[in-house]
């Protein structure tokens, strides 16, 4: 044991020190530009949040299943919100088929509205020959050129065109119609100009324009990033067979991944990207349609947004693939999140958003925050009446021990309610418990007649035995809650767990550390215990 | 300062008594629960959410709190009501969710709660359209899927402890500190039972750290009939068991009685919101520590050297880890 004499005061020191880093957004103002912004987050019941409401779409289910529809939906949006890591939010079913939304201390609800209604439908799509997309292109601008009077803004714009070219004579190319205009090209693909993105969206999605387009191929834009968006560069315009090789339902499992810094792939070093696992029969297929086309292109869509459009170089055999882009972590951690649920089973619009207030009033949570102080004290004061100088080392212990509980709780993003703090102020009744083992075990052994260094010691060691006994089973209930528990369940485990841990060290390592060196003096025979 | 310097209590001796008064209180709860049923609240059940409007006409009034809003709406016996303000507070709208299937019916209690108690605030509006806005049934925050989720979480945990007691001590020791769990379970919700009191997500957080604290407390026991087996060779079993529970009597009370002081602060000055969260945790922390003391070992005495002979459980529970 001397050997690690210095491991001691270390794990003290590191124990204090990241305690008071992961509690220092507390005390630091919002406007001071301080590098740790993980906060504690408050629940519903004391701090109130964004109430979503919204509308499952069950006009085109039949009467029978509607019912099934929107409880499935619930289920689906509970298992979003989870992953998104979102504790303790409140989903209930509303009348007929609304769901009402509550969560904690969100304040974009915007994108918490996007992960809830998103659907996220994953296609894997060849990408069409250079030969066959231009003559798809064609094909396109002479039905538009046809139809010129049912797409209104294109109209508009082949007007101005001939205004011009009036004006300048000649330029515009004899046969070409005015969405070819709106066509450049970039490097080997397609693509439009930036300032041009918006009418050819529209293009795209216009229904008129879906039916009229010829069958077998799609136009598909790819996503546009931040980067695309600040430098105006051309959006690539991709022309895609219709049938999908691959669809979301043969992913088994889709994960946010961060690449490695030393990856020779630009794409992927240093940058969050999704990985994917295909299910047995979705590798086979993956495998049979990388084999056949190598040397063409295959398009990851996404929401009908390619991400990407990798050649194809070999046959890739065993059932992996990952989606890279321009993702922030975030997105990226969403979309995985998205592509790991199945599909919500019918439509959702929203309906309205609001802020709603703590479901505790002022006076609520002022009384349960003084029950605790006096729950507290009342225990303080007992520690000290029982066991004099240790007690009072015992309770300047315990005071970090709830320091660490709230940093770990930050650090693990839980989120604090009532019952959490209720839990917390039980957790300091119990932490005592392990300070009340050893010190009745030090007065056994000074009854026994043994001297205060020696007492001291066998005192730790006898009770550690115990304390390690009846903690770890209860850490072991407590992490298996965590691992197969759901919503409130897993949240309890998580304050159980940080709570049983904190206790053990500060009992077993800090509190004993500090009676060492302050109660234990050469020569001195009696104890303040 | 010391308590129970020296303890001899026939916590042994007298077993067959502590466990005929369990077996009552557990025999109890049992039919409490079948013929009284649990009362389930509005996180397991739904119920019905209305949003009311509380502007007043005479901007002489002060503004409604929720607090004062809970406690007419508690008086009237919506216990567990939860209420929020909607949008920014100074617009004065609420939503209300409480227990009920009826949503005609909650109205009307609502209406008439509201124009009784709270005159100023409805005064010459219209209840219908201005004071209740809108009125929907809510499903459960739980629903079934979620409970019987918690319920299988809580029997796997539960295995695993036996696992680990099993391996740290012996098979019995396992076992039945796991029949003094649920011992202590089912006298706590037998209790909401004939209380009929409701029976909320955060009473579940309760039973759940009474599952923790009583097995916390049994294995202590356990841990120093573990080491007087060792100690004290000559001495029989029964011997070693009383003594163990005597030695441990200071720990278990003053570790009991700390926790229950915190509970019992929460229980007086925590608020009504959190009164019978407090109840259940009080009431967890006496039954947890009552089948620590007098049930727990006594059932592993019971049943010890079934599973194998006694000399052998005990090589197997003193043997070097």
């Amino acid at each position: 044991m001397k050997k690690y004499s210095w491991l001691t005061p270390v794990s003290i020191l590191i124990f204090v020190v990241g305690t008071l880093i992961f509690l220092s957004p507390i005390f630091v103002p919002e406007d001071v530009n301080w590098p740790i912004k993980q906060k504690l987050k408050l629940g519903l019941d004391l701090r109130g949040g964004t109430q979503i409401v919204l509308t499952v779409v069950t006009k085109d289910l039949p009467e029978a299943d509607r019912a099934a529809a929107v409880e499935n939906n619930i289920r689906i949006i509970r298992n979003r919100i989870d992953q998104f890591g979102i504790a303790e939010p409140t989903i209930q079913k509303m009348g007929e088929s609304d769901i009402l939304v509550q969560l904690p201390g969100v304040k974009d609800p915007i994108a918490a509205e996007n992960l809830i209604m998103k659907s996220a439908v994953l296609e894997f799509k060849l990408v069409a020959e250079p030969d066959i997309a231009e003559k798809f292109i064609n094909q396109v601008d002479a039905i538009i050129q046809e139809n010129l009077d049912k797409f209104p803004i294109l109209a508009k714009l082949a007007a101005e065109d001939k205004a011009l070219a009036k004006a300048e004579t000649d330029t515009v190319k004899a046969g070409e119609g005015v969405f070819k205009s709106l066509i450049t090209t970039m490097d080997r693909d397609l693509a439009v100009r930036y300032e041009d993105l918006e009418i050819v969206r529209s293009l795209l999605q216009d229904s008129t324009f879906v039916n009229l387009k010829p069958k077998g191929y799609d136009l598909v834009l790819e996503s546009v990033d931040e980067k695309k968006k600040a430098s105006r560069e051309p959006v690539i315009l991709y022309v895609l067979e219709s049938t999908a090789q691959l669809k979301g339902t043969d992913v088994d499992r889709a994960s946010m991944e961060i690449g490695p810094s030393d990856s020779p792939s630009p794409q992927i070093a240093n940058k969050p990207y999704i990985s994917l696992t295909f299910t047995r029969a979705g590798a086979r297929k993956f495998a049979n349609c990388t084999g056949d086309n190598i040397g063409r292109r295959l398009a990851i869509v996404l929401d009908n947004t390619v991400y990407s459009a990798p050649v194809i170089q070999d046959r890739i055999p065993d059932g992996k693939a990952m989606i890279t882009g321009q993702f922030t972590e975030q997105e990226a951690k969403s979309l995985a999140i998205l592509l790991n649920n199945e599909s919500l089973s019918a439509p959702i619009e929203p309906k309205y958003s609001t802020q709603v207030s703590a479901t505790l009033g002022e006076d609520s949570i002022q009384s349960g925050l003084k029950a605790g102080l006096i729950g507290i004290l009342a225990v303080i004061i007992f520690m000290i009446i029982f066991y004099k100088g240790a007690g009072l080392i015992a309770d300047f212990v315990l005071v970090f021990n709830v320091g660490f509980i709230l940093a770990a709780m930050t650090l693990f993003g839980g989120t604090l309610t009532m019952p959490g703090i209720a839990g917390i102020i039980l957790t300091i009744g119990m932490a005592v418990d392990a300070n009340v083992l050893i010190f009745e075990r030090i007065k056994e052994e000074l009854d026994a007649g043994r001297p205060p260094t020696s007492a001291l010691d066998a005192g730790f060691k006898r009770a550690t035995v115990t304390i390690l006994d009846s903690n770890l089973t209860t850490l072991i209930a407590a992490l298996v809650l965590y691992q197969f528990g759901t919503g409130p369940v897993r949240g309890f485990a998580l304050t159980l767990t940080i709570g049983i841990i904190g206790s053990m060290f500060c009992a077993i390592v800090f509190c004993r550390y500090i009676m060492e060196k302050t109660m234990i003096r050469p020569g001195k025979t009696t104890m303040s215990i | 300062m010391r308590l129970f310097k020296n303890a001899k209590f026939p916590f042994v001796e007298k077993r067959y008594i502590f466990f005929i008064i369990s077996a009552i209180l557990v025999l109890a709860s049992i039919l409490g629960i079948i013929f009284k049923g649990i009362n389930w609240s509005t996180d397991f059940t739904g119920g019905v959410s209305i949003i009311i409007n509380m502007q007043p006409k005479d901007s002489k009034v002060p503004p409604l709190s929720i607090d004062n809003l809970r406690k007419v709406i508690n008086d009237a016996g919506f216990k567990e009501a939860e209420i929020q303000f909607i949008g920014d507070s100074s617009n004065a709208t609420f939503q209300i969710k409480v227990g009920g299937e009826d949503v005609n019916k909650v109205k009307e209690q609502i209406t008439e709660v509201l124009t009784t108690q709270l005159p100023e605030y409805v005064q010459g509006r219209d209840m219908q359209n201005d004071v209740i806005r809108q009125i929907d049934v809510v499903g459960a925050k739980a629903g079934m899927e979620m409970r019987n989720n918690a319920i299988i979480a809580v029997l796997i945990s539960m295995l695993f402890m036996i696992i680990y007691i099993w391996i740290r001590y012996e098979f019995t020791f396992g076992l039945m500190g796991i029949v003094a769990l649920f011992h202590d379970v089912i006298i706590l919700v037998g209790v909401f039972a004939f209380t009929q009191k409701e029976f909320t997500m955060t009473i579940l957080a309760a039973l759940l750290t009474l599952v923790g604290y009583s097995i916390n407390d049994t294995i202590v026991i356990y841990d120093r009939i573990r080491e007087d087996l060792k100690i004290h060779r000559k001495d029989s079993v029964p011997v070693i068991f009383n003594r163990a529970i005597n030695s441990t009597l200071s720990r278990t009370v003053i570790t009991g009685s700390t926790t229950l002081v915190t509970a019992l602060s929460l229980y007086f000055f925590g608020g009504p919101v959190i009164h019978d969260f407090a109840l259940a945790m009080s009431l967890g922390i006496i039954i947890g520590t009552y089948s620590s003391i007098f049930i727990a070992s006594n059932l592993v005495l019971e049943t010890f050297g079934h599973t194998r002979t006694e000399k052998q459980a005990i090589k197997h529970l003193t043997k070097k880890k």
